[in-house]
């Protein structure tokens, strides 16, 4: 970004800008070597627990396996083997399989986008004090309190066919048979993906939403914006990164998920991620590696699609 | 258009910012509201452009009451502190928000955003964002924003107070030039005594809510109404006679020969030399020094007069001043 030092047509004395350019040039070489010494813990980090784990998949990915072995010789076999009839007429195990998890990703967004938009709105410009900002903030994290599994289980009692739900309904008599598909159904899982993820839009949202000088609101107003006007050509434009970082969250979170799609679609929806674990249930870890990149390069095209739609590096 | 105060009032709970102010200011005017910071100048500003809800009074405009009529239906536009410009707007975009707001269409506000920003000396920079632009080139676009609804009324929050001294002169110029040029009324706030005197026709020193002094820069200058607005425009002292206050201008002061029969003997606390004048400070016996002053009483002297009869510190001098340059002062 260019600062107001580079413009050129202030009556700023020529002495004291020069003195601004030429300061910077000298100190420059020992800040930035600085610089790369205290991004260096982080970078090994990730170096460690993320770059080599995923060389390391990759080249298993690319490893031979039979039922009770994995030979480590290269061969694209696992690849093939992912793909295998999707060149046919109807659509391979594999694309059924996207397409079904790119449709929880759909439903989750269209939910909890809105919902967090909404949430993040009223925290960011409705709640004056800090101290109830905080406590609502702490209620959001409410679904985070328990380990994942109890609150899996927690919506067997609520959903299920003799839940408190369905009794509830039979017992005010608006239905005579309990709903069968409020459990183990795609409802239920974006019940359950919505119920969990709804935090990772409302957060960054609200950091996106929080930063608006809310001088900009008067301005808008003052230029005879009305509260419509307002949110849709100065709020929502501003919030734009905070609401690619929550879509990119949830996006990652609802792809790479497979405990919730297998519990709450009573283990009969298929997802990428259930593929992977069950390949590795089975040992067949090439196999799995091979899926396992395949979703990678899904989920980083889906980021980079939207990182074109909105250039993050520069609103942030 | 003109403007007028009636009994505007604004509390905050028990606190209250603006004290039942009564002021008018004539159509094509320049006025500006003086005062320290807290002083209700800006809470006054803000009741007048429909910001802030009056929690008694009336703001008249043109020739009717605006109650809490919205900014546009009260034909005022605000030009904001540091100039909340939006920054995912480009400046041309910025100029032409409010026009796009009334859904007149792309080419059309684009047209009329240019215009104004040729106006501001500012087209050649219309592709640019808030944050490629420098404070006083921003300042340039919130102004032409500002101005683009054709308001009748232009109101300025500390238009000038982000700039850079140089700047500041430089975009002083500018205001007042346009401002002549549309013939509008503008209401600038400032906390700047400079700032008001070199721009204004009616100068509105205001203190605790309350306005002490709304009169032409020259009248609260040469006749300041009280020692609040004496000592706040600066160049004055404020001494306290056994008959009241009187205030009398620092370049009125004599000193040695010409000091009169009246004179007190004073001590030289400080010397400033200043280019074109030197301030001498000055303690006496009997005279209080107000607590953030240097010295009891300061003296203007032209920079000739002093090479004549240099002063050293702690050097006394018998001070006094002409009958006629002491003015009464209320309180």
């Amino acid at each position: 970004m260019s600062g107001p030092d580079s413009m050129t047509d202030l009556a700023l004395p020529t002495a004291a800008s020069a003195e601004r350019t030429a300061a910077p040039a000298v100190a420059h070489r020992p800040r930035r070597s600085l610089a790369y010494l205290q991004a260096a813990p982080l970078a090994l980090v990730f170096l460690v627990f993320l770059v080599i784990p995923l060389v390391l998949t990759g080249i298993v990915s690319l490893w031979e396996y039979n039922e009770y072995e994995i030979i480590p010789a290269l061969t694209l076999q696992n690849y093939v083997d992912v793909f295998d009839g999707c060149l046919s007429a109807d659509l391979c195990t594999t694309l059924r399989t996207y397409l079904s998890t790119v449709k929880f990703v759909a439903l989750t967004l269209a939910i909890t986008l809105p919902l967090g938009f909404a949430i993040a709105y009223f925290l960011a410009f409705h709640i004056r004090s800090g101290t109830v900002r905080m406590g609502l903030f702490l209620l959001c994290t409410i679904p985070f309190w328990t380990s994942n599994v109890i609150r899996m289980i927690s919506w067997i009692p609520l959903l299920g066919r003799n839940g408190l739900i369905n009794d509830t309904l039979r017992a005010l008599g608006l239905i005579r048979q309990p709903i069968d598909g409020l459990l183990y159904s795609d409802f239920a899982v974006v019940l359950a993906f919505v119920h969990l993820d709804t935090v990772f839009m409302i957060v960054p949202i609200f950091n996106s939403l929080a930063r608006i000088d809310r001088r900009l609101i008067e301005a808008a107003r003052d230029g005879g914006a009305s509260g419509a006007q307002i949110l849709w050509n100065v709020i929502l434009p501003l919030a734009k990164p905070g609401i690619a970082i929550g879509t990119i969250f949830v996006t990652t979170l609802v792809m790479g998920d497979f405990v919730t799609v297998g519990v709450m679609g009573g283990q009969q929806i298929a997802s990428v991620g259930k593929v992977i674990q069950v390949q590795m249930a089975y040992l067949q870890f090439p196999a799995a590696a091979a899926n396992a990149m395949v979703l990678l390069a899904a989920v980083l095209l889906m980021i980079l699609g939207l990182t074109r739609m909105i250039d993050l590096r520069r609103e942030l | 258009m003109d403007v007028e105060l009636i009994g505007l009032t604004k509390r905050y709970g028990a606190a209250i910012a603006v004290d039942g102010i009564d002021l008018k200011v004539p159509s094509g005017a320049y006025c500006c509201l003086l005062g320290p910071s807290g002083c209700g100048k800006t809470t006054t500003l803000r009741m007048i452009g429909g910001h802030e809800r009056a929690s008694a009074g009336d703001v008249v405009i043109g020739p009717k009451a605006v109650g809490d009529a919205p900014p546009v239906e009260r034909g005022t536009a605000m030009m904001f502190q540091s100039y909340a410009l939006f920054p995912h707007l480009d400046a041309r975009d910025n100029v032409a928000f409010s026009l796009k707001m009334r859904g007149i269409g792309k080419a059309e506000r684009r047209a009329k955003a240019m215009a104004m920003l040729d106006l501001v000396q500012m087209s050649h920079l219309a592709g640019r964002l808030p944050a490629q632009l420098s404070g006083g080139q921003q300042q340039r676009v919130a102004l032409a924003r500002a101005l683009v609804t054709g308001p009748k009324v232009l109101l300025l929050d500390e238009p000038l107070s982000a700039l850079d001294p140089f700047l500041r002169v430089r975009m002083r110029v500018e205001l007042k030039r346009i401002q002549t040029e549309l013939g509008l009324t503008f209401i600038h706030v400032t906390h700047s005594q400079e700032e008001a005197m070199a721009l204004s026709d009616l100068v509105v020193v205001m203190n605790a809510g309350r306005i002490e002094q709304a009169a032409d820069p020259r009248t609260v200058f040469e006749r300041p109404a009280t020692a609040f607005v004496a000592r706040f425009i600066g160049g004055h002292n404020v001494i306290r006679l056994p008959e009241g206050l009187v205030a009398v201008r620092a370049d009125r002061m004599r000193l040695g020969a010409e000091a009169g029969p009246a004179a007190l003997p004073a001590r030289v606390v400080a010397v400033e030399y200043q280019g074109t004048s030197v301030h001498v400070g000055l303690d006496a016996e009997g005279l209080e020094r107000a607590p953030e002053s240097p010295a009891a009483l300061t003296a203007i002297l032209s920079d000739a007069d002093f090479a004549v009869r240099p002063l050293c510190l702690g050097e006394t001098i018998p001070v006094g001043w002409d009958a006629s340059a002491a003015h009464r002062l209320d309180a």
